[in-house]
């Protein structure tokens, strides 16, 4: 833990109260970027912002950083807030921007000295290069590094202060999966160091593999906040069961997209909910071993014929499909 | 590591100037594009000593007459093949023996024909027997400081540290703030000032190579006088490049690509390229325009360089140059501080 003794116990690393931000647009009158959120990090916890693009995720996390003054709202870190403790909160925050872009004749070992020259106390560079696994690339330029290795560079900057607070802005976009995976490791060992971590994500893998706890953002709010796994149980089952059907052959003609009762489907024990997107239904299910069978004895019942199935376990996504009715990647 | 060097504004320094050597155009612009002009317009106008003019005659006893002159050069042809060589310029003047003496073909709208028919007229004139009645001797003086080089070597500083400091500022505030790195800097507890001093702080470090250089090389390979105090054209020379400085950091405290602050940078400076006397006096333009003219910070600097290198004039005599050059650093500081673009 790098908590100093000085800083005022506050039970939440990172309070946001009533947050509105919107933009001039050169199309409506203005957009609604971030539309009244209220928000709780505690400390040493590591916190997702998921949502779509355009949600108001970095909207957010740039109010929080400082970046971006709010229209209306409050926000507190470590008990400070940006109108007095604006250079005591930059000493003391990390900050990960989205295409951040660092001159590419610089070497990796010039900018980190850069950076570190920033903060009263921190890591050295040695330690910052060797978190950020960049030893081998330690005297490279910023121009023959690759993708994943520039955004560990990212992330080596905003540590290089031993920041109580992490903001990450979609780190891992862009990144190829190994990569990835590569920063998803580096991200596990600094919630071990006990750094409170805030990220923004479109990723719902990354945040159910990273964070403590989620908020799901859409059009500038917060939709759904929880663990992980709570937001997944509100989906009411463990499974999802996606299949489309077809008129059985024998039965001869009947219309193509027959209208059949989803209650025949959901009054099948273990089965919570029904929705049908683009004439693929969706169940969420508990109990996968009892209720595939009663759901093929429905449908047969019904005359029909499985065209497809399958069944995966519920997901961030399933609950963002479930609260907005559109996948998350959608736009 | 000691204070010093794990300081944030010896550290932004730092890699400011490494960023610019890192540039191999950056390096060609500053340092040898302002020597290859100077040599250029070196060779253009260098002082050539005076010029031996190519006649002819057309009679082997004229011919004779004509080559006892130093200043002429004079061959033997006959009538049509002088005629020919007259036509094509190989000869300035064709002297031909006439009834009444002598005529000479040339063309008066040419000055070195006018010169050649002068010294031709005297040398046959002489060679006939004329006395001068008055006894004339010549004592020739080459004067450093009146030539074309040295009123041009002080132009050429100013524009070059105009040019350096508003590329240099201009183009690299402009490409940090793109690829977002100005946002990320202000993100982290850098002193803002800093990074912006940083700049004037690296762009002395340059100024420094940049007027040696070129002084250097006007001084070794022209000759070019410094009849003011060195010290005072250091001022000159730093108060330069902040007043220029100050301009670039205007131009680029709101563009947002490169594009933009190109066109604002040629905006600014072609006006002081063409008016404020880099190449020819800025007294030449109309009496009209004089006072745009000289309320321009190029003409304010090169003439302050002009008075100390040429005239030897002490900086406290040229207060009024140097208070529009202050003029031209302070106001638009000021200005940029408040309109700057952080992100």
């Amino acid at each position: 833990m790098s908590e100093p003794a000085k800083s005022t116990p506050a039970s939440c690393a990172l309070c946001i109260r009533g947050l509105r931000k919107s933009f001039a647009s050169p199309r409506a009158d203005s957009v609604r970027a971030v539309d009244g959120i209220d928000l709780e990090v505690h400390p040493g916890e590591c916190f997702g912002l998921l949502g779509p693009n355009g949600a108001g995720k970095t909207t957010t996390i740039e109010i929080c950083e400082g970046l971006t003054a709010p229209d209306a709202g409050t926000v507190e870190l470590l008990g400070l807030n940006w109108k007095s403790g604006a250079n005591e909160l930059r000493q003391r925050i990390g900050v990960q921007l989205q295409e951040t872009q660092f001159p590419e004749k610089l070497t990796v070992e010039e900018i980190l000295r850069l950076f570190r020259s920033f903060y009263r106390r921190g890591l050295t560079i040695d330690e910052s290069i060797r978190i950020a696994q960049l030893e081998e690339k330690r005297r490279a330029r910023v121009g023959g590094l690759s993708g994943g290795q520039k955004q560990r560079l990212a992330m080596a900057t905003a540590l290089v202060g031993d920041p109580e607070l992490l903001f990450l802005d979609e780190p891992t976009t862009g990144l190829d999966p190994q990569a990835r995976r590569h920063l998803w490791d580096l991200v596990d060992e600094l919630k071990r160091g006990g750094r409170t971590i805030i990220l923004t994500t479109h990723y719902m893998e990354e945040a159910e593999r990273l964070c403590d706890r989620v908020a799901i953002m859409d059009h500038g709010k917060v939709i759904a906040l929880g663990s992980p796994r709570e937001l997944i149980e509100t989906v009411g089952g463990e499974d999802i069961v996606e299949f489309a059907v077809s008129p059985s052959e024998s039965l001869g003609p009947k219309p193509a997209k027959l209208p059949f009762d989803p209650a025949l489907l959901t009054a099948i024990p273990g089965v919570s909910s029904h929705r049908i997107d683009r004439s693929l239904h969706q169940l969420s299910v508990s109990e996968l071993h009892t209720t595939v069978p009663g759901i093929f004895a429905a449908l047969a019942a019904q005359g029909l014929h499985l065209s497809e199935f399958r069944t995966h376990s519920a997901s961030l996504e399933d609950v963002f499909v479930r609260l907005t009715g559109r996948n998350l990647r959608d736009e | 590591m000691s204070n010093f060097e794990t300081s944030s504004l010896w550290q932004l320094t730092l890699t400011r100037l490494k960023l610019t050597l890192r540039e191999p155009e950056a390096i060609f612009w500053i340092f040898v594009f302002p020597i290859l002009l100077a040599v250029g317009l070196g060779i253009a106008f260098r002082n050539r000593p005076a010029d031996v003019l190519p006649v002819a005659a057309s009679t082997p006893q004229l011919t004779q007459a004509l080559a006892a002159d130093n200043g002429l050069h004079a061959t033997l042809l006959d009538e049509s093949s002088g005629r020919h060589a007259l036509a094509i310029g190989t000869i300035l003047l064709l002297a031909e023996p006439s009834p009444a003496g002598v005529v000479y073909r040339y063309d008066d709208t040419n000055p070195d024909a006018r010169n050649a028919r002068i010294l031709a007229d005297r040398a046959i004139q002489i060679a006939a027997g004329r006395r001068d009645p008055v006894s004339a001797a010549n004592d020739l003086d080459h004067e450093t400081g009146s030539r074309y080089i040295d009123f041009v070597v002080p132009g050429l500083l100013g524009m070059n540290l105009m040019g350096s400091a508003m590329w240099g500022l201009g183009f690299s505030i402009v490409d940090a703030r793109q690829k977002k790195l100005l946002k990320r800097m202000v993100a982290s507890p850098m002193p803002r000032w800093q990074f912006l001093m940083a700049y004037l702080l690296s762009r002395l470090v340059m100024l420094a190579i940049e007027v040696v250089v070129l002084l250097g090389f006007a001084r070794i390979v022209f000759g070019v006088p410094f009849r003011g105090p060195l010290a005072q054209l250091g001022l000159i020379c730093i108060l330069t490049s902040l007043t220029f400085s100050a301009l670039g950091l205007l131009v680029a405290s709101r563009a947002r690509t490169m594009e933009a602050v190109s066109g604002l940078m040629n905006l600014v400076m072609l006006p002081m390229w063409i008016l404020s006397g880099v190449f020819f006096s800025a007294s030449r333009f109309p009496a009209f325009m004089q006072p745009l003219v000289n309320a321009l910070p190029l003409t304010a600097a090169i003439g302050a360089m002009r008075g100390n290198m040429l005239q030897g004039v002490a900086l406290s005599q040229m207060m009024p140059l140097i208070g529009i050059m202050l003029f031209w650093c302070l106001v638009p500081f000021a200005v940029s501080l408040r309109i700057f673009r952080w992100r």
